[in-house]
């Protein structure tokens, strides 16, 4: 009854066909099935975003979404951000503006930001305030952060 | 997180069905926010999961219909947040929706499982009383429509039966000219939740309805008919007078970890009187165009 399930994704423009145990999330499908350990596990209970990935293009946290919701989805996490060795611009933008600390918060914070981005290019500081909401940063990162995403954005980096 | 199995049914009677075979042992999963951190923490722990996103009777539209505007039970908090009829003519509603979690949370989490969850503190429950909405349930026999302000039992409980889910919230086209604002009072800017979450609707009638939430088991609605909180020339002393026997009701918890009993009741105030002034404004504002 509690059988797995075999559902198919894209997972970084990668159609990934795999079995799944309903009780597991796209969190850990994506870290332990798919070794994209990029994303991270924190909080568990949606307030830290270090899980975020895009699901469809929304962004979502990856630990509050079953993995058999994301069947027939098109799924990016932060290794889908740079286009083989060339960084995404919001990437190069922070680390220039030296907006990765510790770091760990990082991938779900690239991610928001690219989410943000994609539906609204040129976020003013409040907007990008509210669009990393839902991303922690323990090192207390934030102004740094917010420099580097809406350095991205003045560089065109909401088209990419 | 314990095994469960999983069911995503394309039908409304095959979802009823599953209800009505598991009982207790089934629970329902719409936006998963609120669901999947239980089933982690073990508090649910539910021997089948029916995902609701594939029913085809059950979509994420807005849509007018006779007299209502109709939304579907897998609309998200950020589609709510987005939808012009909504900002336009239930802005306390799109307001409300646009502060619920994070931006994450808001891609994920419906209206519909805001009102089932039944938490006290839910924001959009406010907005939900003071326009007078319906949820549509749909069940064995058919679908009901049950007014919000008796489907909020306590928390986490609702009039909803076992066998039955919702299929819609339905929002009654207003009759007379308001405006209406959502205010909420948090620990901290952004993502927290809710020590005070309030509406106030003024109507150009005199009538002025405020609904409010994290004070106590459930959302509370309450009117003013006398015409007192919507008079702009009214003092506020005497606004708050009226405010403090209209919140009598008011009892929140002195367990809660986000703000004591005290300072609840006192931002309650607080906030009900601004939001009064906000929702005169508006509804001000919305003359001088006319």
């Amino acid at each position: 009854m509690t059988a797995s399930r075999r559902i198919e994704l894209t997972v970084n423009g990668r159609v990934r066909s795999i079995e799944v145990a309903p009780h597991h999330t796209l969190l850990e499908v994506l870290r332990d099935d798919l070794g994209l350990t990029g994303t991270k596990e924190c909080c568990l209970v949606g307030e830290c975003g270090a899980c975020t990935v895009r699901v469809d293009g929304m962004s979502v946290d990856s630990c509050l979404m079953l993995a058999v919701e994301a069947d027939g989805a098109t799924v990016t996490t932060v290794e889908g951000l740079a286009a083989g060795d060339r960084l995404h611009p919001l990437q190069q933008a922070f680390l220039e503006t030296g907006a990765a600390q510790c770091g760990f918060c990082i991938p779900g914070q690239l991610v928001s930001a690219q989410a943000l981005l994609a539906l609204n290019p040129h976020p003013t500081r409040a907007e990008v305030e509210e669009g990393l909401a839902g991303n922690l940063c323990r090192c207390a990162g934030y102004g740094q952060i917010i420099e580097a995403v809406l350095a991205a954005a003045e560089a065109g980096g909401g088209e990419q | 997180m314990r095994a469960f199995a999983y069911e995503r049914p394309t039908h409304l009677d095959d979802a009823i069905a599953l209800l009505a075979e598991h009982g207790p042992d089934a629970r329902l999963l719409a936006g998963g926010t609120d669901l999947i951190i239980r089933l982690r923490d073990g508090s649910v722990q539910p021997r089948i999961v029916v995902d609701v996103k594939g029913i085809a009777e059950l979509d994420g539209a807005i849509r007018e219909t006779n007299g209502h505007l109709t939304i579907g039970a897998r609309t998200t908090m950020t589609d709510i947040a987005a939808d012009e009829r909504i900002r336009r003519e239930y802005e306390a509603l799109a307001e409300a929706a646009s502060v619920v979690g994070s931006a994450q949370i808001r891609n994920r989490a419906t209206l519909a499982g805001n009102v089932c969850n039944a938490s006290p503190a839910a924001d959009t429950a406010p907005a939900l009383l003071v326009y007078g909405a319906f949820v549509v349930a749909a069940g064995p026999a058919g679908t009901r429509r049950i007014p919000i302000d008796e489907f909020f039992v306590r928390s986490g409980v609702t009039a909803l039966a076992r066998d039955e889910l919702v299929a819609a919230i339905e929002l009654p086209r207003p009759t007379t000219r308001r405006r209406a604002v959502h205010v909420r009072r948090t620990r901290r800017r952004g993502h927290d939740l809710a020590s005070v979450t309030l509406t106030c609707a003024v109507f150009a009638d005199g009538v002025t309805r405020l609904a409010y939430g994290s004070l106590g088991p459930r959302p509370v609605l309450v009117a003013d008919e006398t015409g007192l909180l919507a008079d702009p020339r009214a003092p506020d002393l005497a606004k708050m007078h009226r405010l403090e026997s209209l919140f009598v009701e008011a009892s929140p918890s002195p367990r809660s970890m986000r703000a004591s009993p005290e300072y609840r009741l006192a931002m309650l105030h607080v906030l009900g009187l601004r939001a009064v002034g906000t929702a005169i404004e508006r509804l001000a504002e919305g003359t001088v165009r006319r």
